[in-house]
């Protein structure tokens, strides 16, 4: 394929973990893009006629066609542009494993972790300890994929569950401050060295 | 020639069993396949799927694979004779991750409370939740059948043992039932005349031979759905 302009440009939100996603994995492939802010409350037309059907950001428009949803974006991103760090490993079995911890972040940690702002007190703490358990749960089963306990899963180079973790993760302070409870620094030790190495990570 | 053991822990009532099923044999892989029960969980398959102790579960070569969306993928890279689950093109393969992942957020919740997608049982529902459910399902049907369209340039889904894809995998373990779905409920679930496209779609899947082997029988399945029905509606989280 030859090396004809690609018109990259992406439809974000600042607040929203599910472009920065996005984001991290543009800037981690080094692909040039157009970022466009979108107010929520006065979406664009653009962003209507793109995601006609849910109507939300992340939006990936490349040469012209869109692409909606994060994960869906994510794939399509390194299928698309193959000589830079891969997000995903080459082999099918590695594949596999990265993208049942992708769905366990999602539905296990990400809307658990949602769950805890719309609700408090008793109702709140019952979350929480469902988030402390599955976060357990994540740590323990990704131990085997970080080759010699490095600190990010592809090697020295961030992958798509770096990308999900430091999106759906690295506000976990933030979390903790809301919650206003007790934290339990024990329990999230290996998460919390993982997310703190990827702040000091240039990106 | 490497060895390659196949085996598939399942649920026969299970669409998220049958549509690993259907894969393998849409490839033509042979395989094993381990029906489970889950009031009593075999020792293999807590060891295979220990986060969720579910099934699915895919074992090749003694490496597990869950989830079944996860297992589709790992088998159309895995295994590149037969027809290609996923096309080839990354723009296409966008437009059908999207289309999946839309049918299992909004099919999977209201199906949830109309009929419970696998046997172990959960919110039903009757009457005007009930209503309201189908209502929200018919709506969300409507989009992912316009969306679609673009799929079928002259109108007419056609299927065949070569060209099926993880789409129609994901509409038959759905959808492929709808009519012992709809006796059970008393509803119709895909109405050939609001849903044309989305029906004869299904219609054509169903009839493919590979299909029809592995379709539970239907008195059996309506036996079962009616089964988890009522222990749902007595249930209480059953809604009015």
């Amino acid at each position: 394929m030859g090396e004809k302009t690609q018109e990259v440009k992406l439809h974000g939100m600042w607040a929203s973990s599910y472009s920065k996603r996005v984001e991290l994995a543009l800037r981690i492939k080094g692909i040039p893009y157009d970022y466009i802010e979108e107010d929520l409350n006065n979406k664009s037309q653009l962003l209507l006629k793109y995601n006609p059907v849910h109507k939300k950001v992340p939006v990936l428009v490349h040469n012209g066609k869109p692409i909606a949803e994060s994960y869906v974006i994510l794939e399509y991103i390194d299928e698309t542009w193959k000589d830079s760090p891969k997000l995903l490993p080459e082999d099918a079995y590695g594949r596999a494993k990265v993208r049942f911890w992708a769905s366990f972040i999602q539905q296990q940690l990400f809307e658990n972790i949602g769950k805890m702002f719309t609700c408090e007190g008793e109702a709140q703490e019952k979350v929480y300890k469902e988030v402390i358990e599955k976060l357990t749960m994540f740590e323990t089963g990704i131990k085997e994929l970080f080759p010699g306990g490095a600190p990010f899963t592809n090697g020295e180079n961030l992958g798509l569950l770096d990308i999900l973790m430091s999106a759906t993760l690295t506000s976990h302070k933030a979390v903790e401050e809301f919650r206003s409870g007790n934290p339990e620094p024990r329990k999230e030790s290996f998460i919390v060295l993982m997310c703190n190495s990827m702040k000091e990570h240039p990106w | 020639m490497e060895e390659n053991k196949v085996t598939l822990h399942g649920v026969w009532a299970s669409p998220y069993s049958k549509r690993v099923e259907l894969a393998l044999k849409l490839k033509g892989i042979p395989f094993e396949y381990v029906e489970e029960d889950l009031t009593n969980k075999s020792p293999l398959l807590l060891k295979y799927n220990p986060v969720h102790k579910k099934i699915p579960v895919l074992v090749h070569n003694g490496k597990p694979i869950c989830e079944s969306l996860v297992i589709l993928e790992y088998i159309d890279e895995t295994w590149k004779d037969g027809p290609q689950l996923l096309p080839q093109d990354p723009y296409k393969r966008a437009q059908v991750r999207f289309w999946i992942s839309y049918l299992q957020q909004q099919s999977s919740g209201q199906l949830m409370l109309i009929i419970p997608p696998d046997v172990m049982g959960s919110i039903t529902s009757d009457g005007e939740t009930q209503e309201k459910a189908s209502k929200e399902l018919f709506e969300k049907l409507k989009v992912f059948e316009e969306g679609v369209k673009e799929f079928f340039p002259d109108g007419t889904p056609c299927v065949d043992n070569n060209s099926v894809g993880i789409l129609d995998i994901l509409l038959v373990s759905l959808f492929g039932a709808h009519k012992v779905q709809s006796e059970v409920l008393g509803i119709k679930i895909i109405d050939q005349e609001k849903n044309p496209l989305l029906f004869s779609w299904i219609t054509a899947i169903t009839e493919l031979p590979v299909v029809k082997e592995i379709i539970p029988p239907h008195d059996k399945l309506v036996a079962v759905l009616h089964t988890i029905r009522n222990a749902g509606l007595k249930s209480p989280a059953a809604l009015p």
